[in-house]
């Protein structure tokens, strides 16, 4: 049904603007759904991080109690990841686009679809809602037992229960993506004819499939531990605690891919665009992809370099990590190569984009470097690791999400944002963030622990330039918030095509209608043809 | 490409290898240096940190450059070059970055052996006559950084951490301490054990931290080599007083260690 026009498909689908609040099975709308709710998450997480940074601005521990502290520095990490960025960068970006990149009218199971969208809502209002009734989780979003069997067991079984949804979901939406990607594509759309956004998208959804399970499984075990009081992480009862850091880590550290590998994605389809090139190098970037899976799956025990894993494991993990670092340059320089001899548009989605080249380098250095056990030891568990993944969740992804939304924006909407407000928005975002992380990594290397409410005096002065940071990052989101909520009603229009861009989402109206053409699905062999063919 | 060209990109290059190098020698990011491992760190770092810095300021010259070269002149729409890819090119970014990945993994191997950290792990054998496995028969022992088997340390130290403290005992002299002291220049061991949670025994100016876990006795060996009093700092999240779960240890030169043993040594207990 998906690839033929249903004559009333469009009296199937709500119309008004009420559609984005119901049970809508068009991916288009179910994509704005988890962007607008993931937007919202992500206001919950930053204030959560102002609150974070608000402690830290003194040494001593006095602004937040101490539970709460610890419920914050919880909350804050779980609300980034499971319901702001791996939402966004898969569910948002993934269903909107994909259907079009594979030349489909919808995704493979447009139901699955909304009831994945529609278990995220009540899993963030258990998370959050669990901080007013009796606590919120204390353990930090890893949640290591025994310290997780230990504090109070409401919050951290809510926890877990909010977290098997949002996982959950995930799993449901990285079987959709692989079934549509395989399965839904256009007759006679080759594999390699898609959109690297569609290669990231399979990546990360074998990622999501192969993973997430295994967390799901360790928690439930967290959650017998912690309720009826068995022993399976639990020293004291013949457990054994490292288990769980194993099992954990299995998914986290892919997890870190599914955050990231979607960005990589979204970022070749915005650079050749308003580079006005092909994208450079698209054979390799696709088996980088391809490595960056296989290789993402093997390196997990890289977190537990201090946990006495024995050292031929911690040898193994050390090279297999390294070697991320080579498919991971060949895209960076494949990027750089886009850039190059082009004619390069320097509008609020380059200027991201090119942020994040800059971000994911510095993080990507830092995290070969934590990757040698010798070093790891030293700064493990400091806010140097605290740098480091904000420059590569922070200044990678995120960064690629304000890029997508100044670039599909127009899709969305119709309407153009305004640029020099855009430009404003990255000056901020783009000081503010190295302000805020920057002088972390001095500060792990100097002696400061990670999750501490209190540190030595000697740390002020960058604690409080990192405060500072946080503070301008907070205002860099204001220009942002006004621009999108401005532009839907005023901005300018945009017509149909405004970066007279080649891949197929941009080869209908804007908005596009339901079941996105109105005719047959455009065939698009070279969605990176600029130089090579005339826009349409 | 013309040879102007060629030369000035060498020329460029060897620039920013001399300013990694310059960077890596002469910004000094760490802390002092009071173990004998902090040297043979400080080399690793000095080593990685010169590499990012050829690494980082190598593409942030290359971006600024191009953005800036092959920006759109207003009102041009036309397409830039078609290239779609330079297969040797492309095979040379590959290689470079692999590597050097392989020269980092194998320079990090040689300078975690001379951490002492390539040591068999919770076997039975190589850690025969450790104080900790011989409680109890069966009782695993994991070995952190430098726990070499056959060394015989000079001083013993029992470690408990529970929240939020971390207790050291002397099972020589039966001192009982919350400070960790210790000798200059002599080999110290430490046999760690958690009470309730997990905690991390984290010293800055020794570049050195292990884990210390519920149920996994630890082995932890190292040389203090400079006089002072430096802090001992849990890196584990282990509850609401984490941040305030830190001591210090106090390196003493010979004599006034063996002069803080007597002073502390309790008396024998008489029944």
């Amino acid at each position: 049904m998906a690839n033929s026009i249903s004559p009333h498909a469009t009296h199937l689908q709500p119309q008004g603007w009420w559609r984005y609040f119901g049970f809508s099975i068009d991916h288009k709308v179910i994509g704005i759904q988890y962007l607008v709710t993931g937007f919202f998450f992500y206001l919950v997480g930053g204030v959560l991080a102002g609150m974070i940074r608000t402690e830290l601005a003194t040494p001593i521990s006095d602004y937040l109690s101490r539970e709460a502290y610890n419920e914050i520095l919880t909350m804050h990490g779980t609300v980034m990841i499971f319901l702001w960025i791996v939402p966004v960068v898969n569910g948002a970006f993934g269903n909107y686009l994909v259907p079009f990149y594979v030349g489909a009218r919808d995704m493979a199971f447009p139901r699955l679809n909304a009831v994945a969208f529609w278990m995220i809502p009540p899993a963030g209002i258990l998370l959050i809602g669990s901080y007013f009734i009796g606590g919120a989780a204390q353990s930090g979003w890893t949640a290591y037992p025994p310290l997780s069997l230990t504090t109070p067991a409401t919050g951290q079984v809510v926890w877990i229960l909010s977290v098997l949804l949002l996982g959950g979901s995930s799993i449901l939406g990285g079987i959709n993506f692989i079934a549509t990607i395989l399965k839904l594509r256009r007759p006679g759309l080759k594999l390699m004819q898609l959109p690297m956004y569609c290669w990231a998208m399979l990546g990360t959804s074998i990622l999501v499939v192969l993973s997430t399970p295994v967390l799901a499984g360790t928690l439930i075990l967290l959650a017998f531990d912690i309720v009826a009081h068995t022993g399976f992480f639990n020293p004291v009862q013949g457990g054994n605690a490292v288990v769980y850091q194993h099992l954990f880590w299995f998914y986290s550290h892919p997890a870190v891919y599914i955050m990231v590998l979607p960005a990589f994605g979204l970022v070749s389809e915005i650079l050749p665009v308003h580079a006005r090139k092909p994208l450079f190098g698209y054979t390799t970037m696709v088996y980088s992809i391809l490595a960056i899976v296989f290789l993402g799956l093997i390196v997990w025990a890289h977190h537990m370099f201090t946990s006495g894993t024995p050292p031929w494991m911690r040898l193994f993990f050390t090279i297999a990590t390294s070697f991320i670092a080579v498919p991971t340059g060949i895209k960076f320089f494949n990027w750089l190569a886009t850039l190059w001899g082009g004619k390069i548009a320097l509008n609020s989605a380059m200027l991201f984009s090119c942020a994040f080249i800059l971000n994911f380098v510095l993080g990507g250095i830092t995290g070969v470097a934590l990757a040698q056990v010798p070093f790891d030891i030293h700064v493990h568990d400091t806010y140097f690791v605290v740098a480091h993944f904000h420059y590569i969740v922070y200044g990678g992804t995120v960064f690629v999400i304000f890029a997508s939304v100044y670039h599909w924006y127009p899709k969305f909407t119709g309407r153009l944002l305004n640029e020099p407000l855009g430009t404003l928005h990255f000056v901020l975002t783009f000081i503010g963030f190295n302000l805020c992380f920057g002088p972390q990594h001095w500060l792990g290397i100097n002696g400061m622990p990670r999750r501490v409410s209190e540190y030595d005096p000697q740390f002020t002065l960058m604690n409080q330039v990192s405060s500072a940071g946080a503070l301008l990052m907070a205002i860099s989101t204001l220009p942002f918030l006004f621009n999108v909520i401005y532009s839907a009603f005023r901005g300018e229009l945009a017509g149909d095509n405004p970066w007279r861009a080649l891949t197929p989402e941009w080869l209908t109206s804007s908005p596009p209608p339901v079941e996105n053409w109105h005719g047959p699905a455009p065939h698009v062999e070279h969605p990176y043809g600029y130089g090579m063919v005339d826009p349409a | 490409m013309s040879i102007r060209v060629s030369v000035l990109i060498a020329l460029l290059s060897v620039l920013l290898v001399l300013a990694g190098l310059w960077v890596g020698a002469n910004v000094d990011l760490l802390p002092l240096q009071a173990s004998t491992n902090a040297p043979v760190y400080d080399e690793l770092f000095q080593v990685l940190f010169s590499i990012g810095t050829m690494l980082f300021l190598g593409v942030l010259g290359l971006l600024i450059y191009t953005l800036v070269r092959f920006r759109r002149s207003s009102g041009d729409l036309g397409d830039g070059a078609a290239t779609e890819g330079n297969l040797p090119l492309e095979i040379v970014w590959t290689a470079i970055p692999a590597v050097v990945v392989l020269f980092v993994g194998l320079y990090s191997y040689n300078i975690y052996e001379r951490m002492g950290g390539m040591v068999p792990l919770s076997d039975h054998g190589a850690m025969h006559g450790m104080a900790v496995g011989e409680e109890n028969g069966n009782a695993k022992v994991w070995a952190g950084i430098g726990a070499a088997p056959g060394l015989s340390p000079a001083v013993s130290v029992d470690v408990t951490a529970m929240q939020f403290a971390f207790i050291f005992r002397y099972p020589e002299s039966n001192i009982v301490s919350g400070q960790l002291h210790v000798p200059e220049g002599q080999l110290v061991q430490l046999h760690m054990q958690a009470n309730d949670v997990i905690h991390a025994f984290w010293v800055p100016q020794f570049r050195l931290k292990q884990d210390i876990i519920p149920g996994q006795p630890t082995v932890l060996a190292f040389t203090a080599s400079r006089p002072g009093t430096y802090p001992i700092i849990c890196a584990e999240l282990c509850g609401l007083y984490h941040g305030a779960m830190h001591t210090s240890i106090v390196v003493h030169g010979r004599e006034s260690y063996e002069q803080w043993l007597t002073e502390n040594t309790p008396p024998p207990v008489t029944a």
